[in-house]
């Protein structure tokens, strides 16, 4: 049987008194997109931060490739996170830095690339996301929030990592150029071969990125299947989100 | 009864808040420091950084300690000539400027100057994911945004004293000669005869540790804001607020320690 990607057996995570999460079991098997779903504030960003090491979880095994980050040492954990490339929900762009130093960082941070060879190596990169030359000189507060976007992949994809995260890839944009994006990312993935997670509201781009699908709900996965069947499942939480029906078992804190 | 109970409650929680405050802030520091001694090392942070702190402070400063001189020079004319005792301004003006006002007034202005912008920036990389993503490209954070600024405050405060200093002197000179009716060489010969090495090599000694003060101050509280916009200026006030305050402190201890003998 092929060993997952990720394995991730009883995440714990409290922030106070609250659990966040409350014993997230997750198998993301290599070359495969993942899309995990979840009201606000239901965990989807301290999972992959978890994942990454931003979040130092309270129990639990997170493997990569069959190693446990959480026990491997410090060196060790962080070439395992290395092979990680992120896309971050607002881009995360360093503003500070004209675009093709951005999508060149993680290259020259790691000494893959000489900082001659940088600003020719990003073009060729921001020629994969369908951006111009011309954009490599542009600092971030002078593109459009598409434009960041894809810059943003462009950044992720630089050092051709084997597993990608996605925070809420199409928040903010329009529906065509957030499905711009979305081909983008399968494309990307594809090609790179790469394992992916992506986490969304957006059911359209969750059925055009993933191949499985995962709902969070009370800190667990509560429903897992093909992405496919996101639309069509008949778990009662799952229906109720994926059709964003105001009554169903998933209570939201309302005021009245 | 519940009030006395609610009245201690506070007091522990203001206790521990305060020993949970220096103890993050201790380990902020240590952390920072390590890290300007281990590789990688980005030059050219550094070399920004000093820019950011020293160069483009330096006319903020400059007008600082030339009219602080210029005013110094005045008031004590106007206190010593009661006791025909003139002729000590220019050692006053030169033993203030380079140990207390030089070293105090440079700190304040680049406190509220850099120190608030380093504050400001750092809080918007930490509020736009730019930190969590500097974590994600394989550089650590502390390493990239907060030793190189350590370590420029460190190396910029001194040099902009040293100017501070010249043009301190030189505003008491200038009021003292232009307007007071000192004569040019006696006002120098005076100012010479009284200053010793040590007291400005103390008062770089003063700068240098108020460096290190503006910058972890700045990066501290940039580092941890939190909430947007509103956590963005509550840090830049809080990094103004606390390096001032720190400054004012530490002056007077390091005074104590080099002076008081």
């Amino acid at each position: 049987m092929t060993q997952p990607k990720i394995r991730i057996r009883g995440l714990k995570k409290a922030f106070g008194d609250k659990k966040v999460l409350d014993g997230i079991d997750l198998d993301v098997m290599p070359g495969t997109g993942m899309v995990v779903i979840g009201g606000s504030g239901s965990g989807k960003s301290v999972l992959i931060k978890s994942i990454i090491g931003l979040v130092t979880p309270d129990s639990g095994v997170i493997e990569i490739d069959g190693e446990d980050v959480l026990k491997a040492s410090r060196g060790r954990a962080r070439e395992l996170r290395a092979q990680i490339g992120m896309l971050f929900q607002n881009g995360a762009l360093f503003d500070s830095l004209p675009v093709w130093e951005n999508v060149t960082f993680g290259l020259l941070a790691q000494n893959k690339i000489r900082r001659s060879a940088a600003r020719d190596k990003a073009i060729e990169v921001l020629a994969q996301v369908g951006l111009a030359d011309n954009v490599a000189g542009l600092s971030p507060s002078e593109l459009s929030g598409g434009m960041q976007k894809r810059v943003a992949l462009a950044r992720a994809i630089a050092s051709e990592p084997a597993i990608m995260f996605f925070d809420e890839p199409t928040t903010g944009l329009d529906p065509i150029m957030g499905a711009v994006i979305d081909e983008l990312i399968v494309d990307c993935v594809k090609r790179l071969g790469s394992t992916s997670i992506a986490i969304t509201h957006d059911m359209a781009s969750a059925q055009r990125i993933g191949d499985r699908a995962a709902m969070l709900y009370e800190g667990r996965v509560c429903w897992s299947g093909l992405a496919d069947e996101l639309m069509t499942s008949t778990d009662p939480v799952v229906d109720q989100f994926t059709h964003g029906r105001p009554h169903g078992p998933i209570k939201m804190a309302l005021r009245r | 009864m519940n009030f006395i109970l609610s009245f201690v409650a506070a007091i522990g929680a203001l206790a521990l808040g305060t020993v949970e405050f220096l103890g993050e802030l201790g380990l902020f520091a240590a952390m920072g420091v390590s890290h300007i001694f281990r590789p990688p090392y980005y030059p050219r942070l550094i070399v920004r950084s000093l820019m950011e702190i020293g160069f483009y402070s330096l006319p903020v400063v400059a007008l600082t300690a030339l009219f602080t001189g210029m005013v110094l020079a005045l008031q004590s004319y106007t206190g010593f000539s009661r006791f025909n005792a003139e002729s000590a301004i220019a050692s006053i003006v030169v033993l203030s400027v380079t140990r207390e006002l030089g070293p105090v007034l440079a700190g304040l202005m680049v406190s509220g100057r850099a120190g608030a912008a380093m504050a400001a920036e750092l809080g918007t990389m930490r509020v736009t994911d730019q930190i969590d993503a500097l974590s994600t490209l394989s550089t650590d954070p502390m390493k990239y945004l907060v030793a190189p600024r350590l370590l420029a405050g460190v190396i910029a405060m001194p040099l902009l004293v040293c100017i501070a200093d010249i043009l301190g002197v030189m505003g008491g000179f200038l009021v003292s000669t232009e307007k007071l009716g000192f004569t040019p060489g006696t006002y120098l010969v005076s100012t010479f005869s009284h200053l010793k090495t040590e007291d400005v090599v103390s008062g770089l000694i003063k700068a240098a540790v108020f460096g290190f003060i503006i910058s972890l101050m700045g990066c501290f509280n940039g580092y941890r804001s939190k909430g947007g916009a509103q956590g963005v200026g509550a840090a830049t006030t809080s990094a103004v607020v606390t390096a001032s305050i720190l400054i004012l402190a530490l002056d007077y201890i390091l005074t104590q320690v080099l002076f008081v003998k």
